[in-house]
């Protein structure tokens, strides 16, 4: 049986896709007013994801970009600096994979690489190590430092996607193909889950952030397994759910989206949003 | 190693030794900093020729050198955007210019040196540095009047094209008024670059009439010559110091040039340039 099936039943098709619904608004709306200035004259948000001007006034910068140019010896302006320190402090309020599930545009791609997978029933493949990110992050930095350049930025494949769809530029569609290949075809859920190093710097941000899943009512759940196969990390999921570790129904791993997947599919309703000192739990 | 959830719910039977789980975990760690390290690699053997751009890419006013730029420049493109002339693009990825990054090329859409350099204001990171704050002192290339044998002005004409587009006429550009040998009764106007005034806009390789330019904006470390660091102008020690600084010559007398002023190779008193014709 598909994995949400029971919710769908449950709560209706809207029920059970909410969060992802309204995901999938949030990273288009993100998009949208990026494009909006270039496709219709109507500059909301100019630059890109990786820094950008909002109305004028408002800078943001990915605080990863900057800290790969402090790796590279070169201290940023103020505008960086300050857009990057409103992104910073916006993500370890708000968890740092917020990122990961509801801005960026490689999401999407690798979302529907893990669906398809599931429809084909493909197993096969070999999985890099999860900790493989942390190596990324840090070679990309000593990298930036060894070459006072932003190296990794040369292939960067969620900068050049993000910059493709927003200023246009060719070449981009290669890349989105060979994330969608590698995820489906080689490492099930391999680039979000094993390799970005902007989903672990993001992890890392995030590490104490207040926005949390809880699996309050964990005494619920009749193990179908249903919120593990869409999760995608599911390896956070069972210290809160099955006790493993901890005693607290919170979902407090790093690697955590906050994606809501297993909110929706979860025919149970046994989790839910909250907050990091939401200690409540029915068992 | 496992993404299975089933395997990671269940446990693996024979995996509770600590020693096992160690391995394991040793085992993981090494495997991850290993694809991690190569996969850094790859990106550094990607992003190696990056580091020198074709010579026609010419990077924005106040760009910094081109290391520092490429430290620095975190590839957002508020510069492009902010540019009122569309003379900015970003460097598509798997091009020549290291990717994401800004850059024009003269020949299609050259710099028009905006009084307030509106993309170096649009910069969040000083990659483009703010202390360029009057666009005559940008220094984004350096125009090389590289081809004399197709330029018009040195065929004799009155082209000057170049010349007239330049918004820094008369300092960055000048036509040198010189004798033309072939006809021998006309001027051949030169044009030439100066390089403490040009800016490297571009604009005269935009302009030059020829289906390829005979003069091209270049980047300055391509363009200029260096003289070596001991080198001294005589005329210049000359102004600095107020007068020679060797003093009078003693002249020695030549055979058969007695009463003449030194160098003066004239026969006769009568014009006659290097090529005197003055024989012994
Ligand atoms: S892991 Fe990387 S590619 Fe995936 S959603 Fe997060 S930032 Fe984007
Ligand atoms: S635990 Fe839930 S919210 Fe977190 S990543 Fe998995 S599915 Fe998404
Ligand atoms: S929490 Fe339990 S009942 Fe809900 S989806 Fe997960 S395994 Fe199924
Ligand atoms: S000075 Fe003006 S025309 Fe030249 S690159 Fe900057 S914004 Fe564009
Ligand atoms: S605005 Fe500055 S940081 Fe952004 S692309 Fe232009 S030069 Fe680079």
């Amino acid at each position: 049986m598909r994995p949400g099936a029971e919710a769908v039943r449950i709560k209706g098709w809207f029920g059970a896709h909410r969060w992802l619904v309204l995901r999938r608004i949030s990273q288009l709306t993100v998009l949208a007013l990026f494009l909006s200035g270039p496709w219709f004259g109507v500059w909301i948000a100019k630059g890109n994801l990786v820094s950008s001007l909002t109305l004028g006034v408002l800078p943001l910068t990915d605080p990863y970009l900057f800290v790969q140019s402090l790796a590279a010896g070169f201290m940023p302006a103020a505008t960086a600096l300050i857009g990057a320190a409103i992104v910073v402090a916006f993500y370890v309020l708000f968890g740092g994979r917020l990122y990961c599930a509801w801005v960026c545009p490689v999401n999407a791609v690798t979302d529907a690489a893990a669906w398809l997978r599931r429809r084909l029933g493909l197993k096969s493949g070999r999985v890099p190590d999860a900790n493989t990110r942390y190596w990324v992050l840090a070679g990309s930095l000593l990298a930036a430092a060894a070459t006072s350049s932003l190296v990794w930025e040369a292939v960067n494949p969620v900068t050049i996607v993000q910059r493709s769809l927003i200023f246009g530029l060719g070449g981009s569609l290669a890349v989105v193909f060979a994330i969608f290949a590698y995820d489906l075809l080689v490492a099930s859920r391999g680039w979000c889950g094993h390799l970005c190093p902007m989903g672990a710097f993001y992890g890392l941000l995030g590490q104490k952030s207040l926005l949390r899943i809880t699996a309050d009512q964990r005494g619920a759940c009749d193990d179908c397994m249903d919120c593990f196969t869409v999760c995608p990390e599911p390896q956070v999921i069972r210290p809160a759910l099955k006790k493993a570790g901890q005693d607290s129904p919170l979902i407090l791993d790093r690697d955590c989206t906050n994606c809501g997947r297993c909110i929706d599919v979860c025919g149970r309703n046994v989790f839910h949003f909250t907050h990091r000192f939401d200690q409540r739990s029915d068992s | 190693m496992q993404t299975d959830p089933t395997a990671k719910l269940q446990g693996k039977p024979g995996a509770s030794p600590t020693s096992v789980a160690r391995r394991k975990f040793l085992n993981s760690i090494a495997a991850a900093a290993g694809t991690g390290c190569l996969l850094t690699l790859g990106a550094l053997v990607a992003g190696r020729p990056a580091a020198a751009n074709p010579a026609q890419a010419l990077r924005p006013p106040g760009a910094l050198a081109e290391e520092d730029f490429l430290a620095a420049c975190v590839r957002c493109g508020l510069c492009v955007r902010d540019c009122p002339y569309d003379t900015l693009k970003l460097a598509p990825f798997g091009g020549a210019v290291a990717n994401g990054t800004p850059y024009f090329t003269a020949r299609q859409v050259a710099c028009e040196m905006c009084d307030d350099i509106p993309c170096v204001k649009a910069c969040p990171t000083g990659a483009l540095t703010p202390k360029l704050n009057d666009i005559h002192e940008a220094k984004m290339g350096l125009a090389v009047l590289s081809d004399h044998e197709t330029c018009l002005n040195f065929l004799g004409l009155r082209c000057d094209v170049c010349y007239r587009v330049c918004p820094v006429i008369d300092q960055a550009i000048t036509l040198e008024n010189v004798h033309n040998q072939r006809s021998d009764r006309h001027a051949m106007l030169l044009p030439t670059v100066h390089s403490d005034h040009c800016t490297g806009c571009g604009k005269c390789e935009k302009a030059c009439v020829l289906p390829e330019p005979a003069i091209k904006v270049m980047p300055i470390a391509l363009a200029k010559g260096k003289l070596p660091a001991h080198y001294r102008k005589g005329w210049e020690e000359k102004a600095k110091h107020g007068g020679s600084l060797i003093g009078d010559q003693v002249e020695m007398p030549v055979r058969g040039m007695e009463g003449k002023a030194y160098g003066d190779s004239r026969v006769d008193g009568q014009a006659g340039g290097l090529n005197s014709g003055w024989k012994p």
